[in-house]
């Protein structure tokens, strides 16, 4: 008897397994208390400049000084514009290869092709940008309406554009994610009551995919918004006196525009001509903090978002699911 | 129900069938035709780099882009590996650039794989439901944070910091620029990590801890070997991701275009050259079209490394199926 | 004589707040088979895991009351775990052979263990393959990846995997409810064939199999004890009104 109690109590030897998990603990730890050190740093010299007259003031005395109103504006311009050239493409394209495609040679294409432009580099996707979208369609409108030199030129439209071939993928990922949650069942019942397969689309599998969609949407844009690797010769200006507004004329009223020929400035760009070419880096060392930290706060406050948002949709989900 | 009626109504639904035939039909394909873009940009990115390189090479040579041969004082050939398109004597040798690409890209493949595989395992074996929960977003906001960003941090802390610990000959360099990149590939690496150890069924797990392995045990000689292609698949991604990105490389390698096998030396990577250089360029001159040759060879190296990982990850699906 | 393997006292399991067992005590014998019967949710599965401490694993785990194992309560705090799971050994409802050969697999827990001879490890492989009745089936395909055999197979392939840590006693958790009649057959021929070296525990739902196999049946309702007693009885002249109407079929 006692004898089994030896064998039960000896200790095995687990010295080695100990360490090696204390080591995965530690280099995660290392990792996060790194990511959480930069974003504080960020933070702590960036909230020193932010107020009201930074975030809309346009910069002054050769970048030393003043705002970034336009480079607010203009990032917040070009991700709209993205986002209409991306959201119905991708979101169509989803529905087509989910609700619709069955598995042949095209739609492995298709799908390939998808995954294939997720992993091209945005550099790539911006000399295709700046190859097809202003020497190619632009200069082929400018020929056709006779515009002289207006589309055949880095401006905010082209920009927008290759950002949104940048973000199509995720997108179309995302949507198709959403969709595909969506449990056969109630697309069942809608054909059971009769429903053609648009009215089920239309009426039960789209509002029921719309925060996954949405999910996808946002995190799209917070990608977009970041990158600026295809965008830097594709209109990004280092400064300009006015905003890319065009006045447009409605008889009595003139509408205020955004102007997609024009050229515009943009957060990322920004923190980047001033980390890199500033002539008086202890100067302007306020302001690219202070730059950042919008930027920043931008993407992370579009992830948390996307977040939030997924975990409701799957919440949501599991309650469908379970019913 | 007379028989005049029973033909209207017949004919009416007959009639409301068939225009709901057309309208489905036609929405169908309208659906279609939006998923062909993908296909179109693909195909367009291709052909679009394909023929602006064939220009390239039909103007400069395909020799050119290798190396040049110039003859020394002394009258013995020597072959330079430089890229000098501005010069009087244009040099094109995208072999500096690659072995710059490379030079960052490898060693932040090495950390991201340490420190990605570590949080991985920690995220799927180690970590509590709850603290998972917290720690997965968390992973997600770090992999968003923007490539400018870190390019900005590596210039603002980073080079000060390395320049104190390691007095390089260059203050900013290809260690730097690779630090920076581990830290947007260590998320990527984490969390396809992550995921292929989750999709190893537990039941491994319970047999391994029945035989008397312990956690460790269990990690090391179970589930890790099971997982083996995920995580090589995930390490091909993040070093994928580490060639094909721009705006770090850029900030913090300090762009030398000289060939150098020296980490702590200034360098300049495919990406950053194309990123330097394409505002500057003219229209339709040789510079121009051979910035397409280097985004050619970008192009088909992510392509290669991507359908790698694709073909290993669908191999590891079709064995934990089975 | 029979001699007493493992005792349960007044045992109670929970997982957060649910009640899997409760204030079950029982003592089950050496070298015979005993039956865990009951319909599902009973605590069958939660009894067997308390024995060789598996249910430490899951999330909420909690239990009073103790188990003994040659008088030993294994869960007192110096109890080791691992050494406890190399003296209960366990075979689970579907064959969990790692992605590996064969040999690896059979080799796995003895190099765990720290044998490093190679002659040590081959001969523990040829034995408990032997023991488990595969031996002629795998000798010629030892490196063989153990997932190209069949399910009957894998499961027997599974039994000398556990028999490697040279247990006393082997829970078995419905071992065959995946596999087709025949290997069924075999695998119930191997569990009469091993009894003579170890104390076994199995759980199952087929009723006829637990009548084939075992010496001792205890059944199991909604987390108590019914009734326990030599197979015989509990099949032919059970003392307790569900217990007879469990195994007449009459719900379950």
């Amino acid at each position: 008897m006692s004898d089994i109690k030896d064998k039960l109590g000896m200790k095995s030897k687990q010295l080695g397994g100990i360490a090696a998990i204390g080591s995965i603990k530690s280099l995660t730890l290392i990792i996060f208390l790194v990511l959480f050190l930069i974003l504080g740093k960020i933070f702590v010299e960036g909230i020193e400049v932010i107020n009201w007259d930074f975030l809309i003031d346009s910069p002054r005395n050769n970048m030393t000084e003043g705002g970034i109103g336009p480079a607010i504006f203009g990032t917040i311009a070009v991700s709209i514009l993205m986002l209409l050239f991306a959201v119905p493409i991708g979101v169509f394209s989803a529905i087509y290869l989910n609700e619709y495609a069955t598995d042949n040679l095209l739609t492995r294409l298709i799908r390939a092709s998808v995954n294939n432009l997720a992993g091209t580099p945005s550099i790539v996707i911006g000399l295709f940008g700046f190859g097809f979208f202003i020497l190619v369609v632009g200069k082929s409108i400018d020929h056709i309406l006779q515009t002289g030199l207006l589309f055949g030129q880095p401006a905010m439209l082209w920009a927008s554009a290759t950002l949104a071939v940048l973000i199509l993928p995720t997108i179309i990922v995302t949507t198709l994610e959403a969709l595909n949650s969506i449990p056969y069942s109630q697309r069942a019942a809608a054909y059971g009551l009769g429903a053609t397969k648009w009215q089920t689309i239309k009426y039960v599998v789209i509002p029921q995919a719309k925060p996954g969609i949405l999910t996808g949407v946002i995190l799209s844009l917070s990608r977009g918004t970041g990158e600026i690797a295809p965008i830097l010769f594709l209109g990004c200006a280092f400064f300009l006196p006015e905003l890319p507004i065009a006045q447009i004329n409605m008889g009595l009223f003139s509408i205020p525009m955004i102007n997609p020929t024009d050229q515009f400035m943009h957060l990322a760009y920004h923190i980047f001509i001033l980390a890199t070419q500033s002539t008086n880096p202890a100067l302007t060392m306020p302001i690219q903090y202070g730059t950042t930290l919008i930027l920043i706060m931008i993407t992370l406050l579009l992830n948390l978002a996307a977040i939030i948002y997924r975990y409701k949709f799957r919440k949501t989900l599991e309650i469908t699911g379970k019913g | 129900m007379n028989v005049k009626e029973e033909e209207f109504i017949s004919q009416y639904s007959a009639a409301v069938s068939k225009k709901k035939l057309i309208k489905e039909k036609l929405i169908k394909y309208f659906f279609m035709i939006n998923s062909l873009a993908a296909i179109f940009l693909i195909l367009s990115i291709f052909i679009f780099l394909l023929y602006e390189s064939y220009r390239a090479f039909e103007q400069i040579g395909i020799g050119e882009f290798i190396g040049k041969e110039i003859s020394t004082p002394g009258g013995t050939a020597k072959t330079i590996y430089q890229w000098y398109p501005t010069s009087e004597e244009p040099r094109y040798s995208i072999i500096s650039l690659l072995v710059g690409s490379l030079l960052t890209a490898l060693p932040a493949t090495l950390i991201s794989a340490l420190f990605g595989i570590a949080v991985g395992i920690y995220l799927s074996e180690i970590a509590s439901s709850r603290s998972r929960e917290i720690l997965k977003p968390v992973i997600e906001i770090f992999a968003g944070i923007p490539t400018v960003v870190i390019g900005f941090i590596m210039l603002a802390i980073g080079a000060t910091v390395f320049n104190d610990l390691f007095h390089p000959p260059n203050r900013l360099n290809a260690f730097l620029a690779s630090i920076g990149l581990s830290i947007i590939c260590i998320p990527i690496v984490a969390s396809l990590t992550e995921e292929a150890l989750r999709s190893v069924p537990n039941e491994l797990r319970m047999a391994s801890y029945s035989l008397g392995a312990n956690k460790w045990q269990t990690i090391k000689n179970v589930i890790l070997p099971a997982a083996i292609s995920g995580l090589s698949a995930a390490i091909i991604l993040g070093f994928g991701r580490a060639v094909g990105e721009t705006m770090i490389v850029l900030m913090a390698s300090g762009n030398a275009a000289e060939l150098t096998f020296n980490i702590f030396r200034s360098m300049r990577s495919m990406t950053a050259t194309i990123a330097a250089e394409m505002g500057e360029v003219s229209f339709e001159s040789n510079h121009y079209y051979a910035l397409f040759v280097i985004g050619m060879v970008l192009f088909v190296s992510t392509f290669i490394l991507n359908l790698i990982a694709e073909l290993i990850l669908n191999k590891m699906r079709k064995k934990l199926r089975s | 004589m029979k001699e007493v393997k493992i005792k349960i006292n007044n045992l109670s399991v929970y997982f957060n707040y649910i009640q899997a067992l409760n204030d079950v005590s029982i003592e089950l014998y050496a070298n015979r088979v005993t039956s865990i019967i009951g319909p599902s949710g009973c605590g069958k599965t939660s009894l067997l895991r308390t024995i060789n401490r598996m249910n430490d694993l899951m999330h909420g785990f909690r239990l009073t009351g103790e188990v003994l194992i040659d008088g030993v309560n294994i869960y007192e705090p110096e109890i080791d775990v691992v050494n406890l799971r190399k003296l209960v050994g366990m075979i689970f409802q579907k064959s969990n052979l790692f992605p590996k050969s064969v040999y690896e697999n059979l080799a796995f827990a003895p190099m765990l263990h720290g044998i490093k001879d190679k002659k040590e490890i081959e001969e523990i492989v040829e034995r408990t393959a032997i023991q488990a009745g595969v031996w002629n089936e795998i000798k010629d395909r030892l490196n063989e990846n153990a997932l190209n055999f069949s399910a009957g197979q894998q499961q027997r392939i599974c039994i000398a995997r556990a028999l490697t840590v040279e247990p006393d006693i082997l829970l078995m958790d419905e071992p065959a409810t995946a596999l087709d009649p025949v290997s069924t057959a075999r695998i119930e021929e191997l569990i009469f064939e091993l009894k003579r070296k170890y104390t076994i525990v199995v759980v199952t739902h087929n009723m006829q199999q637990a009548a084939r196999i075992s010496d001792y049946t205890a059944f199991f309702y909604l987390g108590h004890l019914v009734e326990y007693d030599k197979t015989t009885r509990i099949f032919t002249n059970p003392a307790n009104k569900q217990t007879e109407d469990y195994v007449t079929g009459r719900f379950g």
